[in-house]
């Protein structure tokens, strides 16, 4: 199946990534290619296979219900290219 | 004077413990090397001075502990170093400076070693020639304009070029062990869940994995054991004994059974890389091997498999780089706005590529024609080699479909780059281990390297039969500095 | 389904002007599990914290940051499950439900999709027409995200990540809920489970419990639902009820236009008491779930269920059936006093030493009129559950009356002290000395010879008045009782 401009723009929308649309063309070429080559997988029935878990061998651990980290506010906000003190900043939001 | 930097990493902690050279001897002779190394692009961020403080102090304090004493390393710009910035290769994470080191980087200074640098990589990792870092294209030491094959394209090129004693990388579909088998070194993709990927920018969660890359078998042994461990921060990483993987190492390996899979012998394959492969099965013949015809029947759907789960697991691992925490920013009027220049300018365009059909795999209607298809065919392979490791201790095959090529050769076709990966990915798909190690030289004086495939947690199998390889190769790494 | 009980009939419907309507609802209740540190984090869940300072790398997604869960929130969601009578499901899965916020750092939530750690269960309501039993259909456990702020600047939104990574137990109901009294009584008998568990605080003001609320309507008859809208966030009893009623009539008025209903998300706007459509763009609605790769497959050990079993208190409704049967109370009063844990403690506690339908009487009476004019919970009661216990002896034991008893709590509300010192200082001991008020009977009909005789020609009404005599005259001490028995047999 090839993908289309539509969905490109589509996708993109979810992924939040802008694109003009010199790059929507360049990139439907590539997709579709991309597409075509995981689509041989269409080639194989896995009607009665489960599908994997996970690769190994173990079940979940648990951490114990403890506060060990906190107050580190500097160092959260320390690499955040637009902050108060005290908080995260961003365009406002636009619903 | 002899150069150190030729030196394996057994033989400078040994030279150090004896006091026949000092670590910041080792640590200039490197710095050298590095300093003149511009050409290859090997190193984003050099950490010198303060490699040469950590020398020094450690040759003042005079006490040898750990498996690495007094050994610069420098490691691929993937793992968090704390007040060093990383960047895994991208505009987006420029300037990051993380305030916490990564579980493996911080064994490796527990063992006494301590941080030369950081190297070049694709873009998240994505990317099997280096071609894709936003910090530019890595040569490989064998000849200009040659890659040095991704991701752990800097590593690997650091690496042969005698920039750095050994290094660590990471390997998602075989960033570990293509790199080292275009450049005639040693790398190992331990078990999924052996090292822990606490403070390692992540590409595709349940792929990735860190591991070394040494310029021979005993190196690799010794890194791996450093490196290794159970770590509760990681929920998947495996509570297992770590071997002293050194000390166990032996080249004895008779009456192993170690397998052939037929469907490893693809079209198109050049002569060189099949005589090379029986050329590895007659040395392990050699040794006292017993050879085995197997059948692993799903292989041809492990790449279309991988380029759905790992782009599935990218597009959202990836979903955190907004520019509102950390890293490059754009202008916006507004939160959604900003996120979306924010990610096109950030983002290049291999990364883009895979975010967007990543997110394409898991969109509303796709999801079980893709995702949950890929899902099940990984069970299929798994199952394969689950089935062959009933029968063979290990399993032998190429590295890589060829040997390096050269720049652009394959930049603007995806799939055919994808291709490169065929013979590695699968074992990722499985969790399994593996190894490439140098084996030999094509045509065109370009190096090629060998896989074996362990059974999971038994890298020392692995190793083992690695070391039995590496002495009968007696490969050498042919490389004149033309560089300088 | 109800089964009527009473004359009370339930009797919620919307009557437009064709048809009548019956409004379906079902509850999406988010619940903070009572822990610590968050679900996948080891940051602290405490409430009113600086901003940004109950923050870890994990919870601000900080490159290479991977999630450990947190045993004691999974411990949680299981004692809540079996508080629903639910199915504990041994193998569950963790999600990535992916979408863009401000608030959200990972740029996903990890929640549970198609394998929720508790699957069906059921809450019982008590309604004026019957007991209802309302389905739920799962319970899953999933991360809370931060806060935007908005009004702290006019170009900007501000972020705090305090509550990012906090564990909620998303409960969510079978649309078996047919009127806003339905909703309330729902939404306070799972709060009252959760806390009778200690699972979850339910303080709605600081958002440890809100809903979101789904709300169609059909006609009287109908066996087909319609289409739903979903009203996010909500975060009080009152203003649920407010939004289903505006909702139920919204959709009834489009409906008998001949529109349609859009299934779409609302959001009910507490200052114009209205529902309004969130308009989010149709791409925004595709979360890409797929489980999350940092997370194995969560396996619950039967041995874990069974100890946790072991550890669950008596609920809301085996306590109100024990309380029925052993305290010999009505289904009205037990249904009260079983409405909170606090509440079933200090009657249980008052009821060691007195009588069971007194101690009933005066807890829902007087010492709730006192709380709810104070405004405060019956943990902070001004009267000690001892000190009530003995004031309701004495009234057993007729050593002072009813009157007297509430002069005495009223001093006792002010200071807590025995009632018996009290009744001590004030001389407030009633009067039952035969002697002594034969005495003052005497007296007193000596005073009123004119209406001795009416009485005894048979004007009987009088006896109330020879008795309010003789109570004024001991200052109310008088034993009620005895002086009935003594002035009957003066006035023979």
């Amino acid at each position: 199946m090839s993908i289309d401009k539509e969905t490109i723009k589509h996708i993109s929308k979810l992924a939040r990534i802008s694109l003009d649309d010199k790059k929507i063309d360049n990139l439907s070429k590539d997709l579709s290619s991309i597409i075509k080559f995981i689509e041989k997988l269409n080639k194989l029935n896995t009607d009665d296979i489960k599908p994997l878990t996970s690769i190994i061998d173990a079940s979940l651990k648990y951490r114990k219900d403890e506060i060990l980290e906190g107050k580190i506010r500097e160092q959260i906000l320390k690499n955040s290219p637009e902050k108060t003190d005290e908080f995260f900043v961003v365009p406002k939001v636009v619903e | 004077m002899t150069d150190l930097t030729n030196f394996s990493i057994v033989d400078l902690v040994n030279g150090i413990k004896n006091k026949d050279f000092t670590s910041e001897e080792v640590t200039k002779s490197f710095i050298k090397n590095a300093e003149n190394s511009d050409k290859l692009n090997a190193y984003i961020t050099k950490c010198f001075d303060e490699a040469l403080v950590s020398a020094k102090n450690f040759d003042k304090k005079n006490i040898s502990k750990g498996l690495l004493p007094g050994i610069p390393i420098a490691v691929k710009d993937m793992f968090c170093t704390k007040d060093v910035k990383t960047t895994a290769g991208s505009k987006i994470l420029n300037n990051f400076l993380p305030t916490y080191e990564s579980t493996v980087t911080n064994k490796l200074w527990l063992e006494g070693a301590f941080l030369l640098g950081k190297l070049n990589c694709d873009e998240f990792a994505m990317g099997s020639s280096n071609e894709t870092s936003f910090f530019g294209n890595v040569t490989n030491p064998f000849g200009d304009k040659i890659v040095p094959g991704g991701s752990s394209g800097g590593s690997a090129s650091a690496l042969a070029a005698n920039l750095t004693p050994a290094t660590i990388g990471t390997d998602t579909g075989g960033s570990i062990r293509q790199p080292a088998s275009f450049t005639g070194t040693v790398g190992l993709k331990p078990t999924y869940g052996r090292c822990s990927r606490w403070g390692i920018v992540a590409f595709a969660s349940s792929l990735d994995q860190a591991g070394p890359l040494t310029k021979t078998v005993e190196d690799c042994a010794l890194l791996l054991h450093a490196m290794s461990g159970y770590d509760p921060k990681d929920s998947t990483s495996v509570n297992i004994k770590v071997n002293d993987f050194s000390s166990n190492l032996t080249e004895k390996v008779k009456d192993l059974t170690i397998g052939i899979p037929k469907e490893y012998r693809v079209e198109d394959m050049p002569t060189e890389i099949d005589k090379l492969w029986k050329k590895g099965i007659d040395f392990l013949k050699d040794a006292g091997v017993v050879i085995k015809d197997i059948s692993l029947p799903h292989t041809m759907y492990a790449l279309p498999t991988y380029y759905i789960v790992a782009p599935a697991e990218a597009s959202s691992n990836l979903a955190r780089y907004d520019g509102v925490k950390y890293g490059h920013r754009s202008k916006g009027n507004n939160l959604i706005e900003m996120y979306e220049n924010t990610r096109s300018e950030g983002f290049g365009d291999e990364v883009k590529r895979r975010i967007l059909i990543g997110t394409y795999v898991l969109s509303s209607g796709y999801y079980d024609a893709y995702y949950l298809k890929a899902q099940k065919v990984r069970k299929l392979i798994k199952e394969d080699f689950d089935k062959a490791f009933n029968n063979v201790d290990a399993i032998l095959t190429p590295s890589t479909p060829s040997s390096a090529f050269k720049m652009g050769e394959k930049k603007d076709d995806p799939v055919s780059m994808y291709l490169n990966d065929i013979f590695t990915v699968p074992v990722n798909l499985a969790g399994l281990p593996a190894i490439s190690i140098p084996s030999g030289y094509d045509k065109n004086n370009l190096p090629l390297g060998l896989q074996l495939i362990g059974r999971p947690f038994d890298e020392q199998m692995i190793l083992n039969l690695s070391l039995a390889l590496q002495k009968r190769m007696n490969f050498k790494r042919n490389i004149k500095a033309w560089w300088k | 389904m109800v089964e009527i009980m009473t004359e009370n009939k339930f009797d919620y419907f919307i009557n437009g002007e064709k048809n009548k309507w019956e409004v379906i609802i079902g509850l999406e209740v988010h619940a903070q599990v009572l822990s610590k540190s968050k679900l996948f984090s080891s940051s602290s869940t405490k409430f009113g914290a600086e901003p940004n300072t109950q923050v870890s790398l994990v919870d601000s997604a900080l490159p290479g940051m991977l999630p450990v869960i947190n045993q004691f929130c999974i411990e949680q969601s299981i004692k809540t499950g079996l508080g629903l009578k639910a199915k504990i499901n041994r193998h569950s899965v963790f999600d990535r439900k992916n979408y863009f916020y401000a608030d959200l750092p990972q740029g996903y939530q990890i929640s549970q999709y198609k394998n929720p750690i508790v699957g069906e269960g059921e809450v019982i309501l008590d309604m004026p027409y019957g007991t209802k039993k309302i389905g739920i259909e799962r319970l899953h456990l999933e991360q809370d995200a931060g806060k935007s702020i908005h009004d702290m600047d006019p170009e900007n939104t501000f972020v705090d990540l305090n509550r990012s990574g906090i564990a909620l137990m998303e409960i969510v109901s079978k649309p078996d809920l047919r009127s806003p009294e339905e909703v309330n009584a729902y939404v306070k008998k799972l709060r009252s489970i959760m806390r009778y568990l200690a699972t979850c605080d339910g303080n709605m003001q600081e958002g440890s419990l809100r809903a979101d609320v789904n709300v169609s309507v059909r006609k009287v008859g109908d066996i087909k639902y319609g289409t739903r809208c979903e009203i996010k966030n909500v975060n009080s009893i009152k203003f649920m009820q407010m939004a289903i009623e505006y909702e139920a009539k919204r959709q009834v008025e489009l409906l008998e236009d001949g529109k349609a209903v859009d299934q779409e998300t609302r959001l009910f706007d507490t200052k114009k008491n209205k529902t309004k459509s969130m308009r989010l763009k149709e791409e925004a609605h595709d979360y890409r779930y797929f489980p999350d790769p940092d997370l194995l497959p969560l396996e619950i050990d039967k041995s874990l269920i069974d100890k946790l079993k072991k550890t669950l208190p008596e609920l809301p409704d085996e306590k109100k059936d024990r309380f029925m049967k052993i305290y010999n109370i009505s289904a009205y009063e037990a249904n009260i006093l079983v409405s909170e844990k606090e509440i079933s403690d200090y009657y249980e506690e008052v009821i060691k030493q007195a009588d069971k339908k007194l101690a009933a009487n005066w807890i829902m009476g007087d010492l709730f009129a006192v709380l709810n004019k104070k405004n405060i919970s019956i943990a902070r009661s001004p009267v000690s559950p001892k000190n009530l216990s003995i004031l309701i002896n004495l009234i057993s034991s007729e050593e002072i009356s009813g009157r007297i008893a509430k002069e005495v709590f009223e001093i006792m509300i002010e200071k807590d002290d025995n009632p018996k010192v009290i009744v001590e200082s004030k001389g407030l001991r009633q009067q039952s000395d035969p002697i002594e008020l034969e005495k003052i009977i005497t007296e007193i009909l000596t005073k009123n010879k004119d209406k001795v005789a009416q009485y005894k020609n048979g004007k009987e009404k009088l006896f109330g008045f020879f008795i309010g005599q003789v109570m004024k005259s001991s200052g109310g001490r008088a034993n009620p009782k005895l002086v009935n028995e003594i002035l009957k047999s003066k006035l023979k």
